[in-house]
């Protein structure tokens, strides 16, 4: 599959639905309101996105670094402490496997990002991932993140991201480190589109972290604890959905990480501030989410896992295959899925089958690295 | 009157006001200060910025000129970030096109494109960036508000004043198309004239007028003010219409 390198905008999206029983079909991004039924409930990811790599000098050393704000690393939004990726010189052009590590970092130690001074609060196990401390002013903060910021973008991007190119229709607050992309999907008139066939919308706020460091070792770590807020609205609307046997269709991973942390066994989502810890995988039984929209990755990926508790391994290859065949378009600018929960409680621990998905990754890995060197 | 709470959850209205160091914009960050919302400004120089904080302590002041594409966006950042959600965007800001007010036939392209840059495809812009946030907001049981500021040159064809008049009769159709669009997510647009003002806006346009014959900017402010109160409180469309054009 090719990956996406500029935004692809209107309803020649391609969407590869599988539904409940396991059945591929190949529809177009224009078709997601027939797909969904009355009485069913949208839910998407509103957060905007940050501009969240910032470019400036380790102040002992003199080196220049990039930081890329990873998440939050208290409980809410609060942009004075992050948890953050320090790569030594150069920038997104550099394919990130390949970019050299930063100097090296002591706690307590300076960096000067445009108007922005930050403090290396903590160090972690890798010399990569820290914790930073912005000791200014609230609104300081955010003016030195607003102007000095650029979107966090990857080698397979040419061109410089510009900000608004990162924010869906419906962005708000700005609290997601890359954007909640399968929220490109929606626009405006999908929206009427949706309320027109009696179909509900609501939206939480999901700070969707980054989805590649770089390094395996790291990689293995992600999705890292995200931080959300759930409207008592929203919650109200999936449990009178749920009540009323509609169905919960989550426009984005990110949606499914609150949905299925704020849920409990009764099918209730508790509004208000949570942490989505941990990966959803083949061993994860969906409690609230019944399908979702979603754009392509990569077996191996964190994104990937997430889909195998929707629908078996042997429909996710044939989803792989079938999406290969007809040049779909990977990553976040790229094309869709729209996945229905199979209902097949499927066992944890199907290790072999994991362990084949990664080989794989790696090999694509491999072949994307080499493609992108070319 | 009380203080201007969202009626949903009474916590105090998030306001985003343009061009909010001079004139009309300025005592809108006053008055609605007064009243109790939070309130975040916008306008281009730093030291104008700087002083209006010094005088408003409560608000928080912006450096970004909306007629830049490249500044929107970061404005809406800082916007949304410091106020964690807006309810009510205020586009203020206006340009007069060129200064003296000359013929259109005379009227430079560069100029026209300034007025249109400035009135209409910034607002737009702006209020495109906020439409999520205000969204958000209505579905969280506010009722946002966008107020475009306009003017009687949006409607009556004065000589002299082209680029100004275009551009102004440009975002009050802007305001009407946008308001029956997006009244179904629960965001209302509305356009709000605030008639001849004594501001620096007005000096420039006309150096010679009687000033003592001005409206204070305070008394619009003030009106403006009774607009948002009645969009964002019960939507009274008959109490609406009489207020805004």
């Amino acid at each position: 599959m090719k990956t996406a390198t500029v935004r692809a905008r209107g309803n020649e999206t391609k969407l590869l639905v599988i539904d409940e029983r396991g059945q591929l079909s190949h529809r177009l991004r224009a078709d997601l309101p027939s797909l969904v039924r009355p009485g069913d409930l949208v839910v998407a990811n509103d957060a905007a996105t940050l501009p969240a790599s910032l470019q400036g000098t380790h102040a002992r050393s003199g080196e220049p670094v990039e930081v890329r704000l990873a998440g939050h690393s208290s409980f809410g939004f609060r942009v004075r402490r992050f948890t953050a990726l320090v790569f030594g010189s150069g920038d997104y052009r550099t394919p990130t496997e390949r970019r050299p590590q930063p100097p090296a970092l002591s706690e307590g130690d300076e960096l000067r990002l445009g108007s922005l001074r930050a403090t290396v609060a903590q160090l972690h196990s890798h010399p990569r991932l820290v914790d930073l401390r912005f000791e200014q002013p609230l609104e300081q903060v955010w003016e030195g993140l607003a102007r000095h910021g650029r979107p966090i973008q990857y080698a397979y991007v040419l061109d410089p991201l510009p900000i608004w190119d990162t924010w869906t229709s419906i962005a708000s607050r700005p609290v997601a480190f890359e954007a909640p992309s399968a929220g490109f999907l929606l626009d405006w008139a999908m929206l009427r589109a949706f309320r027109s066939c009696g179909v509900h919308f609501a939206t939480l706020t999901h700070a969707a972290g980054i989805s590649s460091t770089g390094d395996d070792e790291l990689d293995r770590l992600l999705p890292f604890d995200e931080s959300f807020l759930i409207p008592a609205e929203t919650a109200a609307l999936v449990h009178r959905t749920k009540q009323d046997k509609g169905r919960i269709i989550a426009v984005g991973t990110t949606v499914v990480r609150a949905l299925e942390a704020a849920g409990d066994d009764s099918a209730r989502v508790r509004p208000g501030p949570g942490l989505a810890t941990g990966r959803i995988d083949a061993g994860s039984s969906l409690r609230i989410v019944d399908a979702l929209v979603s754009g392509i990755h990569e077996p191996g990926t964190s994104h990937y896992q997430l889909l195998r508790a929707f629908q078996s391994d042997e429909r996710l290859e044939e989803m792989t295959r079938d999406a290969d065949a007809k040049d779909y378009r990977l990553h976040e600018f790229g094309d869709a899925v729209f996945i229905e929960n199979d209902r097949q409680g499927r066992a944890s621990g199907r290790y072999a089958s994991s362990f084949i998905v990664r080989i794989n990754a790696i090999q694509r890995a491999f072949d994307l690295a080499r493609a992108s060197s070319g | 009157m009380g203080p201007f709470m969202t009626d949903h959850q009474l916590l105090p209205l998030r306001v985003a006001i343009t061009g909010g160091t001079s004139g009309l914009g300025r005592a809108l960050v006053g008055e609605l200060l007064e009243r109790g919302a939070r309130v975040a400004f916008v306008a281009r120089h730093r030291p104008d910025v700087e002083r209006a904080m010094l005088d408003f302590p409560a608000a928080h002041g912006i450096v970004g000129d909306v007629s830049r594409k490249e500044d929107v966006h970061p404005i809406a950042i800082q916007i949304l970030g410091v106020l964690g959600g807006l309810d009510v965007l205020v586009n203020n800001a206006s340009s007069l096109g060129p200064v003296p007010l000359v013929p259109l036939a005379d009227t430079a392209c560069e100029d026209l494109e300034i007025a249109l840059q400035t009135n209409v495809v910034g607002p737009f812009r702006l209020t495109k960036a906020l439409l999520g946030a205000l969204a958000s907001a209505a579905r969280g049981g506010g009722r946002p508000v966008v107020i475009n500021v306009s003017s009687d040159a949006a409607v009556t064809p004065y000589e002299n004043w082209g680029a100004y008049g275009a551009s102004k009769a440009a975002l009050l159709h802007l305001s009407r198309i946008w308001d029956a669009e997006m009244r179904e997510e629960g965001v209302r647009v509305v356009s709000v004239d605030p008639g001849d003002m004594d501001t620096p806006l007005h000096a420039l346009a006309v150096p010679d007028a009687d000033r003592s014959g001005l409206k204070s900017p305070h008394v619009a402010a003030r009106e403006i003010a009774a607009v948002i109160s009645q969009t964002s409180a019960a939507h009274d469309e008959q109490a609406l219409a009489e207020v805004t054009r």
